[in-house]
């Protein structure tokens, strides 16, 4: 490596597999355990992007998932590439290629950067300010704001990556793979239950497994070296399933929970070739125990945003773990010891240490005596108040604080410096804790919120630093203490450990470090994914805002990627201490789902292409197919919407189809139609429950038309019943209201009527149905059955019989959606191809045409018969739809009659179904158009047009529509406008084609 | 997601269930005699209770029968549940 940053003792670093990469197209080289943040800065390359609205240059500021500017776009691949990856996750593989976001035309070069200067009209709230007025100039804003605004880019192919989810059961669910985690999952897994331990990083152990000081020791040996040998053991427990590289989503209620298992993400192209790339778990587990530890808090001062400016413990991991100086000459600043810790280990390895500013007067722990036993300078008591340096920080600004902190005091001492550590303290990782419910209480003493165990939901428990155990002997002795309680464990190995470590014993917090000059002249970063600063808050409260979740919003602190894991608590910080407020009271904010971004592909799954959802296919689909039918999607049906011959058009095909079925004879695919088998000795009683009109009398044999309403009065569903026997009917319900037509008579049955003896059955996928239709339509049927009595006085309109074709039971209904002489056959399904095809075949001398949705939409509507849900929207009863002859007037009660009087549905300006007809008989309405009486503004829109065809059998164009007051508006002219011509229609009766129903006997 | 313990199957995961609203509202025997008023409460008002709520579920992808669940909305902790036609074990 150039510059001489990698050193070489390591225990983590494969140094004999070098691995070459790609970073905004220059290659380098990396080793196998690195990540493409380690890889980077022992490359010394710390500027990795640039800032989202000021375009400031930004490097790596962590190790982990709070990441909040080294946000990188993976791949070039436009079906895989990946944006706003953490270069702190990635781990580095052979042919890794990685770019900057939010930088144009490069990260050393970003013309946005003026952004920068511009600051100062750049405050928070800017775009509402700005962008609100004129209205009509947002289109041209947006351009703009949405090019300068993105962060990576969207995948422009489908992702060929495979995806999966896998549900998970087990007992106890350790969440982190430090060191409660693995003491945790350990006491679990030994005890006998069935134990999962799900860890984000690649390897086990968190921080202590880099902790190799002879401050922290367990046992008499060093604390890595004690819990390496843990985690051996931890591994040959056979009831224990240990998921790396996992990360958990979300907590919800009842102990469920999702992650994200990353299998390929690692590999390089080649490797990951037919694997799984991410894996959803969907987990249940009796306890969870959540053990995701804390992340080290920035310190909040002038210019605090300069590449190389670091969390000081991810400066000691780039040293420990990876073997990487972040910088030559390192200055750290800090209100705690584990800066400390930090300079321990820079120190061994040799790595210059200028100065630790620290804001305490005074320190006088384990740590500190061994620092200052190194003559590492500390200043303590003092801050930093700005930081120089463009594009990496060259020097820091030091000044004395005042006793009250509020203040600078004395002169100005500056240290040059090629890396800043910081360090704010610790914030427990309390997101999952929060998602399942759990509230937090406040702890005054270090500024920490910690989980409230009387406000912990039951069966789950948070141990180690994620309850706020951030010292080696409180981590392990309170976990095990902890876990035995939780989990009704007997004494165990690890209650009478000899461990040390260092106490630390002085505090001081101060959320916004003041500076020399005036706030409004500083940059003191809080969000740096955002770009939201300190100044931005104090401007939000000082514009009124009050609640945090406004002050959020406004500012947009913690709104990014990131979901603000650094920024939250030096928010709250600020606007506690501006306006006076205890931080316990103010209340964090919420932390939403997923802890960590989750890929659409993970959230899918294999639920996509075909396997979106189910297809339901009628059981003479293959014919359909091998004739060309094109088909529409009615509700998970596949359903022939027209048969094109010749290359015709929709328009043509239909216009064909509609003549033919009135001309001679058409057969449709009536399948999908819901069928409902309805046994027992009161089905009678319970059709005129549920019917508008009366079931008693209907005589075996004999089909009647129902209209089912909601409890509301308004039409729901529609549809033949045909009573088989005695106690024996079968209802047809629509195709997309079948299931929840089913539901709702079971609904009834079960709760409000439970004395019926009435059984219900869907047979809609066991019987095929096909309709034949056309003054042709009795030959043919005869052809195939020539023993069936056809005379209309053996088998009138709205009658049934059952016969045979061939060997093949079927039943017959004589019934008409066409207004055509037309029978139902309905058949056993596996037989339905055979009958459809004979019927093709015994109609081929009458040029029998098969029909699909279109054409059936169009003979309907020349009758003036509605499809609901079509015609109607769940606002418009019987009466609306001139269908009072089928309401019961003698009927005592049915589902929807007293709500047929309610002082509403009587209205008579409610808008009613009536026929229109165009001026221009060629001109075709568009559905859902508009209907208006005058053009004067403001226009009052009357209504709308819910069916339009062109009709071949009348030569004209025909349309239903709902309109205010419509059934007195017959003969009435209104308007249709459209974009660009208004279009005069009459008003008429709906039913266009043979008033008389003629046609039915034909 | 929370589990509900079907009275005919056991426990099973929500998704197989499906939420009916407010439990114990009994349709009217003898609608005709209602005011709009009292046929518009029967209809259309229904509690939204931050706290113990009485609720009908179905277990639509499973046994297919409703019964009645106690729920505590704030929580979703299930409290009880009971057969249709059965009283309410807890007040
Ligand atoms: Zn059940």
């Amino acid at each position: 490596m150039s510059n001489n940053l990698r050193i070489n003792k390591n225990n983590f670093i494969d140094q004999t597999v070098r691995i070459s990469f790609k970073f905004n197209g220059k290659k380098l080289f990396g080793y196998k355990g690195d990540t493409l943040a380690s890889a980077l800065l022992a490359n010394n390359i710390h500027l990795v992007g640039r800032s989202f609205k000021y375009h400031r240059p930004r490097g790596i500021m962590t190790c982990g998932s709070e990441e909040p500017n080294a946000i990188v776009q993976v791949g070039k691949d436009p079906a895989l590439t990946d944006p706003n990856v953490r270069a702190t996750e990635i781990e580095l593989y052979e042919g890794l290629e990685a770019f900057s976001q939010n930088c144009w035309p490069s990260v050393n070069f970003d013309i946005g950067g003026i952004n920068n200067f511009l600051s100062p009209l750049l405050p928070a709230g800017f775009y509402y300010k700005t962008f609100m007025w004129p209205a009509s100039f947002w289109e041209k804003y947006e351009f703009f704001i949405r090019h300068s605004a993105g962060l990576g880019k969207s995948p422009t192919k489908p992702d060929r990556d495979l995806y999966d989810h896998q549900y998970v059961h087990c007992d106890v669910l350790v969440i982190g793979g430090g060191i409660s985690g693995i003491l945790s999952a350990k006491l679990s897994a030994e005890k006998g239950l069935n134990t999962m331990l799900i860890n984000d990083k690649s390897y086990l152990g968190g921080s202590t497994i880099y902790q190799d000081d002879d401050i922290f020791k367990i046992n008499n040996e060093t604390s890595n070296v004690w819990l390496k040998n843990q985690i051996e053991e931890l591994k040959k427990i056979p009831n224990l399933t240990i998921k790396n590289r996992t990360s958990v989503a979300a907590f919800h209620g009842y102990n469920y929970l999702l992650a994200r298992e990353n299998l390929t993400d690692h590999l390089s192209a080649h490797e990951r070739k037919e694997k799984i790339r991410q894996r959803l778990l969907k987990i249940r587990t009796k306890k969870v125990v959540i053990a995701t530890g804390a992340i080290e808090r920035p310190l909040i001062f002038n210019n605090n945003d300069r590449p190389g400016i670091i969390l000081s413990s991810s400066i000691k991991k780039y040293i420990d773990y990876y073997g990487v100086k972040t910088g030559k000459n390192i200055s750290l600043f800090t209100n705690n010891d584990s800066a400390y810790e930090t300079a321990i280990s820079l120190n061994k390895s040799g790595v210059k240490v200028k100065v630790i500013i620290d804001i305490r007067e005074n320190s006088n722990s384990i740590l500190s005596e061994k620092i200052e036993k190194t003559g590492i300078k500390i200043l303590r008591g003092y801050t930093i108040t700005n930081t120089n340096g463009y594009k990496r920080v060259n020097s820091i600004e030091v000044m004395k604080l005042s006793k009250d902190g509020g203040s600078i005091v004395g002169n100005k001492i500056t240290y040059k410096c090629d890396c800043l550590g910081i360090s704010g303290g610790w914030t427990p990782m309390v997101h999952l804790f929060t998602q399942s419910g759990g509230k937090l209480k406040f702890r005054n003493n270090d500024n920490v919120f910690i989980p409230d165990e009387n406000k912990t939901p039951s069966e789950q428990i948070s141990v180690g630093s994620s309850n706020g155990d951030f010292e080696l002997d409180d981590v392990i002795n309170n976990t095990v203490k902890n876990i035995k309680i939780f989990l009704g464990l007997d004494k165990n190995n690890y209650e009478n450990l000899d461990i040390k470590c260092s106490k630390e014993k002085q505090k001081r917090n101060i959320w916004l470090l003041p500076s020399n000059k005036p706030i409004s002249k500083t940059k003191p970063f809080l969000d740096f994914q955002n770009d939201s600063t300190a100044k931005d808050v104090k401007l939000a409260l000082r514009e009124g805002f009050k609640s945090i979740e406004h002050v959020k919003r406004y500012t947009t602190t913690g709104m990014g990627t990131d979901q603000g894991k650094l920024s939250n608590m030096h928010a709250l910080g600020i606007v506690a201490d501006t306006t006076g407020t205890n931080m316990g009271e103010l209340g964090t904010t919420t932390f939403r789902p997923p802890y960590t971004p989750l890929t659409f592909g993970t959230i899918v799954g294999r639920n996509v292409g075909e396997f979106f959802d189910h297809t339901r296919r009628t059981a003479i689909h293959d014919w359909h197919v091998e004739n060309k039918a094109e088909f529409e999607n009615v509700g998970q049906w596949k359903r022939p919407w027209y048969f094109p011959r010749n290359g015709e058009t929709m328009y043509q095909a239909v216009q064909r189809e509609s003549k033919a079925a009135r001309e001679s004879a058409g057969i449709l695919d009536a399948s999908t139609l819901g069928k409902i088998d309805l046994q027992g000795e009161d089905v009678s009683e319970f059709l005129n429950r549920i019917y508008t009109n009366a079931w008693s009398k209907l005589a075996i044999g004999k089909c009647r038309y129902g209209l089912m309403l909601n409890e509301d009065g308004m039409v729901y569903d529609d549809g033949v019943t045909t009573r088989l026997g005695e106690n024996h009917y079968i209802m047809t319900t629509t195709t997309g209201g079948a299931a929840n037509v089913l539901s709702k008579l079971e609904d009834y049955l079960q709760t409000e009527w439970p004395e019926l003896n009435v059984y219900l059955t869907t047979v809609t996928d066991q019987y095929s149905t096909m309709s034949i239709c056309g003054p042709n339509s009795k030959k043919i049927v005869k052809k195939i059955i020539p023993s069936l009595d056809l005379s209309d006085e053996g088998f009138p309109h709205m009658s049934f019989k059952n016969s045979k074709i061939n060997n093949v039971n079927c039943r017959i209904m004589r019934i008409s959606f066409t207004g055509e002489h037309s029978y139902e056959i309905n058949v056993q399904s596996n037989y339905a191809k055979d009958v459809w095809e004979k019927c093709i075949e015994a109609g081929k001398e009458f040029n029998i045409t098969p029909y699909g949705t279109e054409t059936m939409h169009l003979l309907r509507a020349e009758k003036g018969f509605i499809i609901t849900g079509q015609d109607t929207d769940g606002t418009l009863t019987p009466s609306d739809l001139q269908m009072d002859w089928i309401i019961g007037k003698k009927k005592y009660d049915f589902i929807g009659k007293r709500s047929l009087y309610r002082s509403d549905t009587i209205r008579e300006d409610r808008k009613q179904l009536v026929g229109l007809l165009t001026d221009d008989p060629k001109e075709v309405l568009e559905e859902g158009a508009q209907l208006v009486e005058s053009l004067e503004k403001p226009i009052d829109m009357l209504g709308h047009v819910t069916s339009s065809y062109f009709s071949p059998n009348l030569n004209k164009s025909i349309a239903l529509a709902v309109v205010r007051s419509g059934k007195k508006l017959n003969g009435k002219k209104l308007i249709v406008p459209m974009e660009n011509r208004n279009i005069i229609v009459t008003i008429t009766d709906a039913v266009f084609y043979d008033k008389e129903n003629k046609r039915l006997n034909a | 997601m929370f589990i509900i313990n079907c009275p005919y199957c056991g426990e099973r995961d929500q998704t197989e269930f499906s939420c009916g609203g407010e439990a114990h509202i009994e349709r009217p025997k003898q609608p005709t005699e209602l005011s709009d008023d009292q046929w518009a409460e029967y209809l259309f008002m229904r509690k939204n209770i931050k706290g113990i709520q009485f609720e009908r579920w179905n277990h639509i992808h499973g046994c297919r029968k409703w019964f009645n669940v106690v729920r505590d909305t704030s929580n979703d902790k299930i409290h009880a549940v009971y057969k249709m036609g059965e009283r309410p074990p807890i007040k």
